[in-house]
């Protein structure tokens, strides 16, 4: 089996600006890759053609070796690539077990025929699969504006798995988080991927990035302007690399 | 900790859950203690009677409330139920009149007439829903406009005239009751017992006024569809975050069309309970306001306008307070104006009291 | 054949043309009505759009600076109606105590103008140090202000106006009469049959120099840039230094102060004070705002495309009325207008981004 997920030649444009310009690369599975770019290079952009978001104007996706047509999210989020945004993509209104089964509530049956909201099982569900993380998050039933930024990251990763995420992309998973949240959500990364997910990281800081992934990709204007194993290389060339000092295609 | 310090921590904690309590349910709190003040300052005011008499003109608001519930909690506005209403009592009011004076039996004009105005309620939210899930109108101005056209359109079908002669078992059902006592002598189901003179029926005993069993179940299962089921669940979800939503695949331009139709649906609902309750078909003159008495209604349940919270028992105690409130100011002598000024300052304390115990709702 | 740069000026050309919009639609509105309706293009007509538009103008000004900044006032038409009961029982008051009726108008209008400002200033508390919703503050006003008149008035119209109010409310800049006299303010001496003609209505005369002192003020001023800081990001006119409490609270009392002044003309024109004398003003001066380009989530607007909106509904509405339609079709054309326009600025963002 080749790659997990892989894009090839893939494009888009917004009018007269090409945001994504024929960019190929792929990710295996148990594999973390690190996607870099500065701003405006294209990155947010890639991951979203692949979460369903936006369409590709050219080029193809495969997964687990076919090739797949994503028109929304749906689509991806039903072929198991799950992406976990840098807003967290949380409601704040509702409570911890609720956002982990948003848009796929759990429903049963009362009196024989009428369907109502599972509250219990998703519940107790929701329990487990935080126990599985070893996330602690006191009680379920607290609104999302309740929870710390780590507890708010940990909460949209667990949706991620409950729904048996074959692939996940993380988009600053680290960003707003302290120190000790910042290690817990990397080692939770790195768990996952010795389940075999594939991962794909984009993130500003090196250090987290450096830590965690298996290969690097880096973007610039749009371009994939270079491909590392994170072991061969080190921060001083990928810095140079995402700002130009040298564009050298492998 | 020594022991003092526990229990004095112990019960401030309770204190403060109490105040909690009490903060969260304070519309309740309150509608009780308005009972309280105006079964002193109102003769007749504590009565089966005007309970009654409160519930029954609640009806229709009931219904308005019910409805900008669903729309506010997504976060959006619905401004023009009030003409949807007088459009949907207009135009079945007008239909029932045709087809009873070509002489067809009551039952069918009544029927008929009813569907006509529950249907045509849908067409002022569909027309809503698109302009704002699918053209990303703002709901303030698509309800708007719908709000001119509606009215508009209400006042060419009745050229400015309540629609009358109508057939006259309408405000038999409008205004029926489930069981009539006559204290001491006999009781009934569905109608006055018999024996009873037109001049005797002061002394009967009505209780559960057919509008109230409609409205009741109808609200039930508006609040049923909104705690029980995906679809009250996805509507929260919207109003807290709709990219949230959205991301996680629910359909939210599919889901706020239908909101707002549903919204429409219930206000053309109301039209026709005016038809029953009234017995003419009455368009809605332009200072009623009943949009925004509706929305007050839902605020003061503890709803947001922002979106995301909100709950159709609590619209519910919003209506009946205000509407409890311009009962018992009227029996209690005070001028209408009061009540104007009421309305206004209670609406300002539930906003006031959300913002200071945010994180109870 | 057709080259690059045809296409490209054909291409400025539409998109000058559909900035303008709504002035085109004025304009054709204007044309319309003068081939259908008879007795529309005349100097009378004219007026009557021009009377008719001086109310919705100024509570449309109120709006303009109050959605500027996101927000929205609900109570302009019945602290209209509460200004106009003020400062009629003011004026009636004064003038029977002794003073002057010159002066009596003069004093009660003052007064009425410093009263008219509480209303803001509660709205603009709430909004901005309650954090009430606008939408809520203003529709508690409302209702408080409408209370509030009928307990002044209890019932009674508040009328018995010295004679000079009408004679401003209802008088005219210029009166010519040909050949003889051209007089300011001054009504002159007409004899029986004689022609003459009157111009410009003082209240349009006051209104006009009002507008151009606030479209001033907002296009600029710091309080305009402010109010434009606001509705565009709250949080970055706060980290900016802007005290943006103390500045919506100042909207909101601008915008009542509109309103206060709307009522004090109106009872100059109809020499009565009445609690609903605004009410059916506010439909038609939140429209016009949005007509004239203003968004409702703040940030656009101008007190330029305010009037264009005010006009293209006076237009509508005085239309109609020559043309004897019932005034129901008139909610029609107004929400029909009203969409279009959104829609509008919807599909074509690159009309509202003036200067690009």
């Amino acid at each position: 089996m080749g790659y997990m997920l892989e894009v090839q030649h893939i494009t888009k444009r917004f009018g007269g600006l090409v945001a994504v310009n024929d960019v190929s690369m792929g990710v295996n599975a148990g594999e973390v890759v690190g996607l870099l770019g500065d701003n405006g290079a294209g990155k947010s952009t890639l991951i979203k053609m692949v979460s369903g978001v936006y369409h590709a104007d050219e080029g193809k996706i495969f997964f687990l070796d076919r090739e797949i047509r994503i028109s929304d999210p749906m689509d991806a989020l039903g072929l198991g690539i799950e992406t976990i945004y840098q807003d967290l993509a949380l409601a704040e209104n509702l409570n911890v077990y609720s956002n982990i089964f948003l848009g796929r509530e759990k429903l049963r049956k009362v009196l024989g025929f009428i369907k109502v909201l599972d509250h219990d099982l998703m519940l107790s569900e929701s329990r487990a699969i935080l126990n599985r993380l070893e996330i602690e998050i006191p009680s379920l039933k607290n609104k999302i504006s309740m929870l710390s930024g780590g507890q708010r990251q940990a909460v949209a990763i667990s949706r991620s798995l409950y729904w048996n995420a074959k692939f996940l992309i993380m988009d600053e998973p680290t960003a707003a988080l302290g120190i000790t949240e910042q290690k817990k959500v990397l080692g939770l990364v790195r768990l996952l991927r010795d389940q075999g997910l594939g991962i794909i990281i984009i993130s500003h800081q090196l250090h987290d990035i450096f830590s965690v992934s298996d290969r690097l990709v880096i973007m610039r204007r749009g371009v994939k302007v270079a491909e590392r194993v994170t072991k061969d290389t080190n921060p001083n060339e990928i810095v140079s690399l995402i700002v130009g000092a040298e564009t050298v295609r492998r | 900790m020594n022991s003092t310090n526990a229990a004095s921590l112990e019960f401030r904690n309770r204190r403060s859950r109490a105040l909690g309590v009490f903060a969260k349910n304070w519309a309740l709190f309150f509608l009780l203690f308005l009972v309280g003040v105006f079964s002193f300052t109102g003769r007749g005011f504590f009565s089966v009677n005007n309970f009654q008499n409160i519930i029954h003109l609640s009806t229709i608001f009931l219904l308005l409330s019910a409805a900008e519930t669903y729309v506010i909690i997504t976060g959006g506005i619905d401004l023009s139920v009030g003409f949807v209403m007088g459009l949907s009592s207009v135009l079945s009011a007008k239909v029932m009149q045709v087809i009873h004076a070509s002489g067809a039996p009551q039952p069918t004009s009544i029927l008929i007439g009813s569907l006509v105005g529950i249907g045509i309620g849908l067409v002022p939210g569909i027309i809503s829903g698109l302009l704002i899930a699918r053209f990303k109108v703002p709901p303030f101005i698509a309800t708007l406009g719908m709000w001119g056209i509606t009215n508009g359109i209400t006042l060419r079908i009745c050229q400015g005239f309540p629609v009358s002669f109508l057939p006259s078992k309408l405000t038999e059902i409008g205004n029926g009751f489930l069981i009539y006592i006559w204290p001491g002598k006999s009781f009934s189901f569905f109608h006055k017992p018999f024996g009873v003179q037109n001049a005797q029926i002061r002394e009967l005993v009505r209780i559960f006024p057919y509008s109230l069993v409609f409205s009741l179940i109808v609200l039930f299962l508006l609040w049923h569809v909104l705690k029980n089921t995906k679809f009250g669940q996805h509507t929260y979800a919207i109003g807290g975050s709709m990219d949230a939503s959205v991301r996680a695949g629910i359909d939210a331009r599919r889901h706020l069309l239908m909101v707002y139709t549903l919204s429409s649906f219930l206000a053309g609902l109301a039209g026709v309970f005016n038809v029953f309750q009234t017995g003419i078909g009455n368009f809605t003159p332009f200072n009623a306001m009943y949009e925004l008495f509706a929305i007050a209604g839902v605020v003061i349940g503890g709803a947001s306008l922002m979106g995301g919270k909100g709950s159709i028992l609590g619209s519910c105690v919003g209506v009946v307070l205000i509407r409890l409130l311009e009962n018992g100011l009227s029996i209690s002598g005070v001028e209408p104006f009061f009540r104007f000024i009421a309305v206004g300052l209670i609406l300002i304390m539930a906003v006031v009291i959300d913002q200071l115990f945010p994180e109870l709702f | 054949m057709v080259n690059t740069t045809d296409i490209k000026s054909t291409k400025r050309l539409l998109l000058f043309l559909g900035r303008r919009w709504a002035l085109l639609f004025l304009l054709f509105e204007a044309i319309l009505f003068s081939v259908i309706a008879r007795g529309f293009f005349t100097v009378n007509v004219a007026q009557i759009i021009f009377f008719y538009g001086t109310s919705i103008f100024l509570l449309g000004t109120a709006e303009t600076f109050v959605i500027i900044t996101g927000g929205i006032d609900l109570s302009v038409g019945f602290v209209m109606g509460f200004a106009s009961i003020v400062s009629a029982k003011l004026i009636v008051f004064l003038n029977n105590s002794g003073l002057s009726p010159g002066l009596s108008i003069v004093a009660g209008v003052l007064i009425t103008f410093a009263i008219g400002l509480i209303p803001g200033y509660v709205n603009g508390t709430l909004v901005a140090r309650l954090k009430v919703p606008p939408f809520i503050a203003t529709f508690s006003m409302l209702a408080i202000t409408h209370g509030t008149s009928e307990l002044l008035i209890r019932g009674v119209p508040a009328t018995n106006l010295p004679y000079l109010a009408n004679a401003i409310g209802n008088g005219y800049f210029i009166y010519y009469v040909p050949g003889r006299v051209i007089s300011l303010f001054v009504k002159p001496v007409i004899e029986r049959g004689e022609y003459f003609l009157e111009l410009i209505p003082n209240v349009v005369v006051f209104t006009f120099i009002f507008i151009l002192i606030f479209a001033f003020i907002l296009r600029w001023s710091k309080f305009g840039q402010h109010t434009y800081a606001v509705g565009g990001s709250v949080d970055a006119a706060v980290r900016a230094g802007i005290n943006v409490r103390k500045h919506l609270v100042k909207t909101y009392m601008l915008s009542s102060f509109f309103a206060t002044i709307s009522g004090t003309i109106y009872v100059l024109q109809y020499v009565t004070g009445k609690a609903d004398a605004g009410a059916p003003f506010l439909l038609d001066a939140i429209v016009a705002v949005v007509i004239g380009g203003a968004s409702l989530y703040g940030g656009i607007g101008t007190v330029g495309g305010t009037l264009l909106g005010c006009l293209i509904l006076s237009v509508l509405e005085t239309g109609l009325r020559v043309m004897g339609v019932p005034t129901f079709d008139k909610y029609i054309a107004v929400g029909v207008i009203l969409i279009f326009a959104v829609l509008i600025d919807q599909f074509f963002p690159e009309l509202t981004h003036k200067g690009d």
